[in-house]
């Protein structure tokens, strides 16, 4: 197991070495002066020039890359102009809070759709299996950011009982109790769509595992109907889901730049929103690769499970 | 696979509904189209509606509520009226997201078709982009390009293009890696066609469904995103105005006016899934499994529906272990019924042996698992006759009865022991779970009997193979598990389908033997399905040869074997090669068994049979004694003497 984690985890190194290449390519594309873009039209001739030759953008293109990964290994990825700190720090500080609403979404996600598409498979057509498969379509055809908003105005605003925005009270909150009352509305919102996703896919899984000869086996073994379900017929469908839970991890990542927008949770998405909108394209940069980069760990993460769950897949 | 799973799926193709009717069929997809169209249309029709002009500000008439006079959604912070700006605003989302999908589609098929053709380093090299696009969280590198382009709609557009560009690619490659070494290409470009032509004229035509399915599944995420760059304030810039842009002005007012941002929502809600639905009905329109309804769930056991039930065995059977009467098992189809068993009587004595014979489809497996209810619901239904244990109805009793007779008194060999055992854990502990849902034993007592068994079975180094998972045996050593697991509880009827004929011939000797010694041993009934007439005179005291779903031959095994009666046993017994000589397949007899879904009058082996004559062909032939030993044959002519063969 450790050798195959250890091996996955070298295959990953090329895949962040080409998310660094796209990253570059993309900011290379900047059109007119980079200097201007990233320090804004307000920069003195002398801000620009100094930037340039700090970033060494007069060098030619492939000797920009190796500096400017070279920095990056050793931590340095750069100042935000519009925050007036280093990139790696800010983006640092912001990531956690994001890990936190993303892992927590991600969470119930997996558990809710895992339920929602065995119940479906178990029920199939009936009026459990409509309910929840209606669910699932308003679910995934749901703008989340809208979603936030409508949770907000209901939640907060009508009936009070959780707060609109933010992580923690500002005054008197910070406590682990406070931090979960802010966590419920946002992390709920996020993780409908990925719900819908993983329920649609668990009931496909199941009601295919069920057809099998093994869980004909199951009954002709004299199982009870719940071991054949919830014993030989989810574990085979959740080695179909899991690769799935991996792949739903990026669109939370992603969807956490408008659910933290709408609820003001200070994540990294929201940062890059902010740092887009102020053109501050070294925190756009270093943002964009840190998720990036959580996000080939998230994969691995689920291939490595899928590899425990699954014999067949050699080590 | 059974024959019960091969009967199913050969869904009838005569009279298949067209596309279209299918489609209206599915009322969800059909009520989605129509509000998609609908919604198309009034966007499309909106600078013709009497309506005021989106951008005209009106402060004195800030934030009316909806449903007033003259503003039927109300208005803005500014006084616009929200009706018109929703559909204006609509007119543009839709434009953003569409040109946003053709313009993924156009590169993204692009790259895909020429990754797909040209094949080796360019297909390589073109893939490993796209598997670096998709290393990306998927809104996130839309973020990137739009913070380097600057916010933007045509900005948000090109982003959100890209970012979808890599599931086109993939789609198109896939279905052009095969369509490229089809012999029509190589005709085209040895015809002298330019590869720009081959592409265009032969290869373009056989994608293209699959870009248009890409699209229809994508254009609703498209719409969605592009929405969303612009309620963050990146896409669509004031004046400008799309769905997103106004949801994200009229948040600031979420909580004095909410109507502002809830109505462009639930547009942009409306139309996403308006799209769902007909994309939904044009993917379960293209799946043939989702049509001929094979994706059902089977029930825990066959559905039973008799019209009428005799209370008790006949008198003939009353003292028999396991007895059949007249029993009916059927598939239904959509409007198809396949009598995959008809009328079919069998009879097992205790620690008799049984063998029942026929082709694949002869409804020789479904019989032996319409026993334990086995047969998959739906499409599987008894509808006639009862079956016998101990003189108990098993089609009628309780299924917590029926869960404790599975594995226990009567168990069950599989034919594919690889697909027969869970791939995910490992084969001592399924032998273990056997023994456990029949005796109350504990942990130690378990591990104990799951290794006698092992050994009894005859596998090697048994308490290492006790954790070895399904894969890392040979196929021999899995069935040999498989009859572990069958012998697990003492059972008194082993039903045993086709257990030999998933292995090599070798092993298949071996299987026997192994079979045969234990039943012997442990004093156990056996019902033995195949097709191989080999099988039956090394194991079998009785045989029931079947055709089309019905007996039509039966007797003790050597005489049946020394004189068929039956013109079609005759062929059978032809068939079997001398062991290890060839395959063994019924490629002997020429023509198909009928399909039992329209079987012929008379006869159901008239058309195969040379013996055949006019009569064959009218009314019913019954199965009819020959002699006394129990002989009985189905057949007007029958090759051997002293039949009494009625019309
Ligand atoms: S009844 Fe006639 S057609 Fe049928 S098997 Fe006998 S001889 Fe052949």
């Amino acid at each position: 197991m450790g050798a195959y984690i250890l091996r996955r985890l070298i295959f990953a190194i090329p895949v962040l070495f080409g998310l660094t290449v796209i990253v570059f390519a993309i900011m290379a594309l900047i059109p007119g002066d980079p200097a201007v873009a990233i320090l804004g039209s307000y920069a003195t001739p002398e801000n620009v020039e100094k930037l340039n030759r700090d970033l060494g953008l007069d060098k030619p293109l492939v000797q920009q890359y190796v500096t400017w990964v070279g920095n990056m290994l050793q931590g340095d990825f750069g100042r935000s102009y519009s925050l007036n700190r280093p990139v790696l720090d800010e983006v640092l500080e912001r990531f956690s809070a994001t890990l936190i609403l993303a892992g927590t979404a991600l969470l119930l996600c997996s558990v809710l759709g895992l339920i929602a598409g065995i119940v479906s498979a178990v029920r199939q057509f009936g009026w459990a299996d409509r309910v929840i498969t209606f669910a699932v379509l308003i679910g995934i055809s749901t703008p989340s950011f809208w979603l936030g908003l409508l949770l907000i105005l209901l939640f907060a605003v009508t009936w009070q009982l959780l707060p609109a925005s933010g992580m923690y009270a500002i005054y008197g909150g910070g406590d682990l109790p406070d931090l979960l009352k802010h966590l419920i509305l946002p992390a709920v919102t996020l993780a409908v769509v990925a719900t819908g996703v993983i329920a649609r896919l668990t009931r496909a899984a199941m009601l295919e595992v069920l057809r099998q000869d093994y869980v004909r086996t199951a009954r002709a073994k004299g199982l009870t109907e719940r071991q054949v379900i919830y014993r030989h017929a989810f574990r085979a469908a959740l080695v179909a889901v899991i690769p799935v839970i991996g792949i739903q991890a990026g669109f939370v990542l992603g969807g956490a730049v408008y659910i933290e927008t709408v609820f003001q949770w200070p994540g990294i998405g929201a940062m890059l929103v902010k740092a887009i909108s102020t053109r501050d394209l070294l925190l756009v940069q270093g943002g964009v690769l840190v998720v990036a980069a959580s996000y080939v760990l998230f994969n691995l993460l689920a291939d490595v499970a899928q590899h425990m769950l699954d014999p067949r897949l050699k080590l | 696979m059974t024959a019960a799973a091969a009967t199913a799926k050969e869904p009838p193709r005569a009279r298949r509904p067209g596309a279209w009717a299918l489609f209206a069929n599915n009322r969800l997809a059909a009520a989605g189209l129509v509000i998609l169209v609908a919604i198309v249309l009034v966007a499309l029709a909106a600078p013709l509606l009497p309506l005021p002009p989106p951008d005209i500000t009106d402060p004195a008439n800030r934030l009316i509520r909806p449903l007033q006079e003259g503003h039927l959604l109300g208005t803005d912070q500014l006084g616009r009226d929200l009706l018109s700006r929703l559909l204006y605003g609509t007119r543009m989302s839709l434009a953003v997201g569409v040109s946003a999908t053709l313009v993924a589609a156009l590169i993204g098929s692009l790259l895909g078709l020429i990754a797909g053709y040209a094949g080796g380093r360019t297909d390589n090299v073109l893939m490993r982009g796209i598997d670096m696009l998709m290393a990306f969280p998927y809104i996130l590198l839309a973020l990137a390009i739009v913070a380097v382009l600057g916010p933007g709609l045509m900005n948000a557009l090109y982003a959100i293009a890209v970012v979808n560009i890599p599931f086109f690619a993939r789609n198109i490659r896939g279905i052009t890696l095969g369509l490229a070494r089809r012999e029509f290409v190589d005709a085209a470009r040895l015809s002298g066609k330019s590869n720009v032509a081959i592409l265009g004229t032969e290869i373009l035509p056989n994608v293209l469904p699959t870009i248009v399915i890409t699209m229809s599944t994508t254009v609703g995420w498209m719409i969605l995103e592009t929405a969303g760059l612009s309620f963050l304030g990146l896409g669509a810039q004031p004046p400008q105005a799309d769905l997103g842009s106004m949801l994200g002005e009229g948040r600031k007012l979420l909580f004095n006016a909410p109507h502002v941002s809830i109505i462009p929502g639930v547009m942009i809600f409306a139309i996403v899934m308006s799209i769902n639905l007909v994309g939904d009905g044009i993917r379960d329109l293209l799946d043939p499994r989702l049509r001929s309804g094979a994706l059902a769930r089977p029930a825990a056991r066959t559905a039973v529906n008799r019209e009428s039930v005799a209370d008790a065995p006949r008198e003939e059977n009353a003292n028999a272990l396991l007895a059949l009467e007249g029993l009916n098992t059927r598939f239904e189809v959509g409007d198809e019924i396949y009598h995959a068993v008809n009328e079919v009587d069998l009879k097992l004595n205790a620690e008799d042996c049984l063998g029942v014979v026929g082709e694949s489809g002869s409804g020789k497996s479904v019989t032996a698992m319409s026993i334990l209810g086995l047969v998959p619901t739906p499409a599987g239904r008894i509808v006639g006759g009862r079956v016998n244990f101990h003189g108990d109805d098993l089609l009628s009793v309780p299924l917590e009865r029926l869960r404790t007779l599975r594995g226990g008194a009567i168990a069950c060999i599989f034919q594919d022991p690889l697909s027969s055992l869970h791939p995910l854990f490992p084969v001592g502990e399924q032998v273990a779970e056997a023994i456990r849902a029949h005796q109350p034993l504990s942990k130690e007592e378990v591990r104990q009997r799951t290794l006698e068994l092992l050994q009894l079975v005859q596998i090697p180094n048994a308490e290492q193979r006790l954790s070895a998972y399904p894969h890392e045996l040979s196929g021999g050593m899995r069935q040999r598990v498989c009859i572990a697991m069958a012998l697990a509880n003492d059972p008194e009827v082993v039903i045993a389908d086709e257990p030999t004929t998933a292995l090599d011939v070798t092993v298949q000797a071996q299987m026997l033997r192994l079979l045969n010694r234990l039943r012997r041993e442990r004093n156990a009934a056996v019902l033995f399905i195949t097709h191989d007439f080999g099988v039956v005179s090394e194991i079998c005291d009785r045989v029931a040869v079947m055709y089309a779903g019905r007996i039509v031959e039966t007797g003790p095994a050597e005489d049946v074997i020394h004189a068929p009666a039956h013109p079609y046993t005759r062929k059978l017994i032809d068939c079997v090669p001398v062991l290890g000589e060839q395959d063994r397949q019924l490629d002997a007899i020429p023509g198909l068994p009928p399909a039992v879904n329209r079987l012929p009058e008379g006869c159901a082996f008239a058309d195969r049979c040379d013996r055949a004559r006019d009569d064959c062909r009218v009314g019913n032939v019954e199965l009819a004694a020959l002699n006394k030993e129990g002989r009985a044959v189905r057949c007007l002519y029958p090759l051997v003497e002293g039949a009494e063969g009625s019309g």
